[in-house]
C-alpha cells in the first residue's frame, strides 16, 4: 500500500471524487493557487481549473451559505474553512440553514455539503487560533460530524462524506497534515459512523479520535510497559455515534477514559461517558473519566501551551490511576 | 454630495509640511525602529525564539507611524494581527513588544497573546486580534461609549483590504454612520490578502468607496508617503472630535514580505512588482523630502538609525532574559477575582 501524508490523502479523496462527478467543486479561501493554507489543494486548480476550485473573498458565512445554495441546486459542494475557528463567522448558515433545510422542509430539498475545516492547536497559535469546536456542532441534529484521526480514513471518508447527501462537518487536524500512513490506491470508502478499534487491551478503554488516537496510542505502549493493557477506539464520528463498539470494549476492560484535545467540561467525553453509564453501568468497575485540555483559552508561551494540553505523560498518569482505583477529581476552573 | 467632494482618489501636490523638526525626527525613528524591529522579529522567528503567526509590517510604516501619530492621548485605537508597528506607534516599550513574541512573563499579555495579541491598556490600545473582522464591531462600542460619556475621545480602528469583504465590515460601518459615531475607520491595502490580490478578492477595487453605502466620507492616500497619510489622519480625527462623526481613510501600501514569516510571499506576485514598490520605500520617500526641505540632516538620519538599533538589540536581550510565565498563573485571569 502506497504511503501518504493526511495532507495527500485528503487531496487523493478530492482529486478522485473531482474526476468521477463533474457536480463536485471545491470552494474556500486561498484553494486555487496558493494551494490551501495547508496545502491541501495543491495542484488542483492545474487539473480541475478555477470553474470547479474556487477561490472566495475572506467570507466564511457566504462560502457556507454558498456551498448550501450549491448543494440544493445540484450540486456537491466542498467547502474549505482555513481553521474551525474561523467556521464560527459562517456557523450560523451551518445550524440555521444546512441542518434544517431537510427536516424543515419535509424532505423536499437535500443539502449535499461537505465543510472540510482542521480543528485543535498548532504551535503556538495563541487562543483565538487553536481551538477544537466540532462539539458545537456535534450538538446539532440535522448533520454529521466526522473526524478521521488516520491518512486511511482521511481518504476513505471524505469520499464517503462527498458521496454522502447529508450535510457534513469534516474535521481534520493542524497536527495530523504531515503524519503518514498507509492508504489504499483508488476505491476506498470508510463508512461514517463506524468506530474502529485501534489496538486490543484488556485492562481498560481509551476511546478517542483525531489527532488524540495517535497520542493515546502512544499512550497505551508506555502503560503497557507498566503492565497496564489498554484497549484503544478510535471514534472517527462523532454523530452518527456508533457507541456499540465502545460498549463492546468496556464490557470487556470494565473501564473506560474518553481522551480528547477539547476541553473537558461539556465536551464529547461529557457524551460518551454519559452513554457508558446508562448503557453499561453494570459492567463498570470504575467512574468513566475524561482526559482533555485545560479550561483556559489557549496561551500562547510554550510552557502554558503544553501545561494545558493533553500529552502522553497525562494520559499515562491518569489512566495508572485508574488502574489502581484512585478516584477522577473535579476539572478546575 | 458633501462626501463626494471630499474624495480624491490620488492627491496631487505633496501636503506641506507643518510638523516641527523635533516631531519630523520622531517620525523618522518610529518608521525606522519598527522596521528594525521587524527584521529582528523575522530573525528570531527563523531562530525559533518566536512561535505562532508573525505578520509584519515592513514596507507598511509610513501607513502605521501616519495613522498614528495624530492621535491624541485620550484615543482608543484597536487592531488587527499585523500590529507590531501599531503598537510601537503609540509609545509602548520595544523591549514589553519583543518579549510577547517571545511568550515571556515580561510582554504586554504576560506571554499569552502573542505576536498577534498585544496590548497596552495605558496606552488605550484595546488590542490585535486574529479573526479577520473581528475587531471592528469593538469599533462601534468604543465610539459609542466616547459619544454616551461626552468626551471628544475618537477611536482609530485598523482593518485592511481583505477584511472589508467580511460581513463585520459592513455592520461595523453601518452602525457607525448611522449613529454618527467618533470612529476613524483606517484601511490599510498593502494590496493583498494573504495570496489574494485585492481585484480578485473584491468586487469593486476603489475600496475606499465602500463606505459611500453607508454615508462615510472617505479618501485614498498614498501610504507610501507619511505626510499624505498624516494629513489625512488629522482631519479625519478632527472630524469626529469635533462631533462631525466618522470618516474611512484607505492608505495604499505594500507589505515587502510575505503574509506571515512563513509564507515567502513570492508566489502570487511578481519580483518586479515587488521591486517597484521598494522604489517607493516609505522611510526613502520620508528622507528625500524633508532633507529637500532642509529640515532634518544626514546626522539625524543616521542618529535614529543607531538608537533604532540600541533599543531593538535591548529589546532582544530583554525578552531573552526574561522568565516564561510561571505554571501556577494558567488560570489566572480566566475570570475577575476581585469583582
Ligand atoms: C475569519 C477569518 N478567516 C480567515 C482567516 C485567515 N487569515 C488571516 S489573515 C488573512 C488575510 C487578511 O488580509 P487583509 O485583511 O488584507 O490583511 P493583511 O493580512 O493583508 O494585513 C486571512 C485569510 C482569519 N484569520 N479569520
Ligand atoms: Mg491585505
Amino acid at each position: 500500500m502506497p504511503e501518504l501524508t493526511y495532507r495527500e490523502a485528503l487531496r487523493e479523496a478530492l482529486r478522485e471524487e473531482m474526476q468521477r462527478d463533474d457536480r463536485v467543486i471545491l470552494m474556500g479561501e486561498e484553494v486555487g493557487s496558493f494551494g490551501g493554507s495547508y496545502k491541501v489543494s495543491q495542484g488542483l486548480v492545474e487539473e480541475f481549473g478555477d470553474r470547479r476550485i474556487i477561490d472566495t473573498p475572506i467570507a466564511e458565512e457566504g462560502i457556507i451559505g454558498a456551498g448550501i445554495g450549491a448543494a440544493m441546486t445540484g450540486l456537491r459542494p466542498v467547502c474549505e474553512i482555513m481553521t474551525i475557528n474561523f467556521l464560527l463567522v459562517g456557523i450560523d448558515q451551518l445550524v440555521n440553514n444546512a441542518a434544517k433545510i431537510p427536516y424543515m422542509f419535509n424532505g423536499h430539498a437535500r443539502v449535499p455539503l461537505v465543510v472540510r475545516t482542521p480543528s485543535g492547536a498548532g504551535h503556538q497559535l495563541s487562543c483565538q487560533h487553536s481551538q477544537v469546536l466540532e462539539v458545537w456542532c456535534a450538538y446539532v441534529p440535522g448533520m454529521y460530524v466526522v473526524a478521521p484521526g488516520t491518512p486511511a480514513d482521511a481518504k476513505g471518508m471524505l469520499k464517503t462524506a462527498i458521496r454522502d447527501d447529508n450535510p457534513i462537518l469534516f474535521v481534520e487536524n493542524v497536527l495530523l497534515y504531515n503524519e503518514s500512513g498507509e492508504v489504499p490506491a483508488g476505491e476506498h470508502l470508510v463508512p461514517l459512523g463506524q468506530a474502529v478499534v485501534r489496538r486490543k487491551g484488556s485492562d481498560v478503554t481509551l476511546v478517542t479520535y483525531s489527532r488524540m488516537v495517535g497520542v493515546t496510542l502512544q499512550a497505551a505502549e508506555r502503560l503497557a510497559g507498566d503492565g497496564i493493557d489498554a484497549e484503544v477506539v478510535d471514534l472517527r464520528s462523532l454523530r452518527p455515534l456508533d457507541i456499540e463498539t465502545v460498549l463492546g470494549s468496556v464490557r470487556k476492560t470494565n473501564r473506560a477514559a474518553f481522551v480528547e484535545e477539547g476541553w473537558r467540561s461539556y465536551g464529547v467525553g461529557a457524551e460518551i461517558a454519559a452513554q457508558i453509564q446508562e448503557l453499561a453501568f453494570d459492567d463498570l468497575d470504575h467512574p468513566v473519566e475524561r482526559i482533555a485540555g485545560k479550561e483556559v483559552p489557549l496561551p500562547y508561551a510554550t510552557n502554558l501551551e503544553a501545561a494545558a494540553t493533553p500529552s502522553v505523560d497525562g494520559i499515562v498518569e491518569r489512566v495508572t490511576g485508574m488502574v489502581e482505583g484512585r478516584r477522577p477529581v473535579a476539572a478546575s476552573a | 454630495m458633501v462626501q463626494q467632494a471630499e474624495k480624491t482618489a490620488t492627491k496631487g501636490g505633496r501636503p506641506r509640511i507643518h510638523e516641527s523638526a523635533d516631531e519630523l525626527r520622531h517620525a523618522h525613528y518610529l518608521m525606522v525602529m519598527i522596521r528594525r524591529f521587524e527584521e529582528k522579529a523575522f530573525e528570531m522567528y527563523t531562530r525559533a525564539k518566536i512561535g505562532g503567526y508573525c505578520h509584519l509590517n515592513i514596507g507598511e510604516e509610513a501607513a502605521v507611524v501616519g495613522a498614528v501619530m495624530p492621535m491624541r492621548e485620550n484615543d482608543w485605537i484597536i487592531s488587527y494581527y499585523r500590529e507590531h508597528g501599531h503598537i510601537l506607534a503609540r509609545g509602548t516599550e520595544p523591549a514589553a513588544v519583543m518579549a510577547e513574541l517571545y511568550g515571556r512573563e515580561t510582554g504586554v499579555a504576560g506571554g499569552r497573546g502573542g505576536s498577534m495579541h498585544l496590548f497596552d491598556a495605558e496606552r488605550r490600545f484595546l488590542g490585535g486580534y486574529g479573526i479577520v473582522g473581528g475587531q471592528m464591531p469593538l469599533a462601534i462600542g468604543t465610539g459609542l461609549s466616547s459619544k454616551y460619556r461626552q468626551t471628544d475621545e475618537v477611536t482609530l480602528c485598523f482593518t485592511a483590504d481583505g477584511a472589508t469583504n467580511i460581513g463585520s465590515f459592513h455592520e461595523s460601518m453601518n452602525m457607525i454612520g448611522l449613529w454618527k459615531l467618533p470612529v476613524v475607520m483606517y484601511l490599510v491595502n498593502n494590496q493583498y490578502g494573504m495570496g489574494m490580490a485585492v481585484a480578485r478578492a473584491s468586487a469593486i477595487t476603489d475600496l475606499w468607496r465602500k463606505a459611500d453605502g453607508y454615508g462615510i466620507p472617505s479618501e485614498r492616500v498614498d501610504g507610501m508617503d507619511f505626510f499624505a497619510v498624516k494629513r489625512a489622519m488629522e482631519q479625519a480625527r478632527e472630524r469626529a472630535a469635533r462631533g462631525d462623526g466618522p470618516s474611512l481613510v484607505e492608505s495604499n501600501t505594500y507589505r515587502y514580505r510575505g503574509h506571515s514569516v512563513a509564507d515567502a510571499g513570492r508566489s502570487y506576485r511578481t519580483a518586479e512588482e515587488i521591486q517597484e514598490w521598494r522604489e517607493r520605500d516609505p522611510i526613502g520617500q520620508f528622507e528625500k523630502v524633508v532633507l529637500e526641505a532642509g529640515l532634518l540632516s544626514e546626522d539625524d538620519f543616521h542618529e535614529n538609525e543607531l538608537a533604532a538599533d540600541r533599543v531593538v538589540g535591548e529589546a532582544v536581550e530583554f525578552a531573552d532574559q526574561s522568565p516564561q510565565p510561571a505554571l501556577d498563573t494558567l488560570y489566572e485571569h480566566l475570570y475577575v477575582a476581585d469583582s
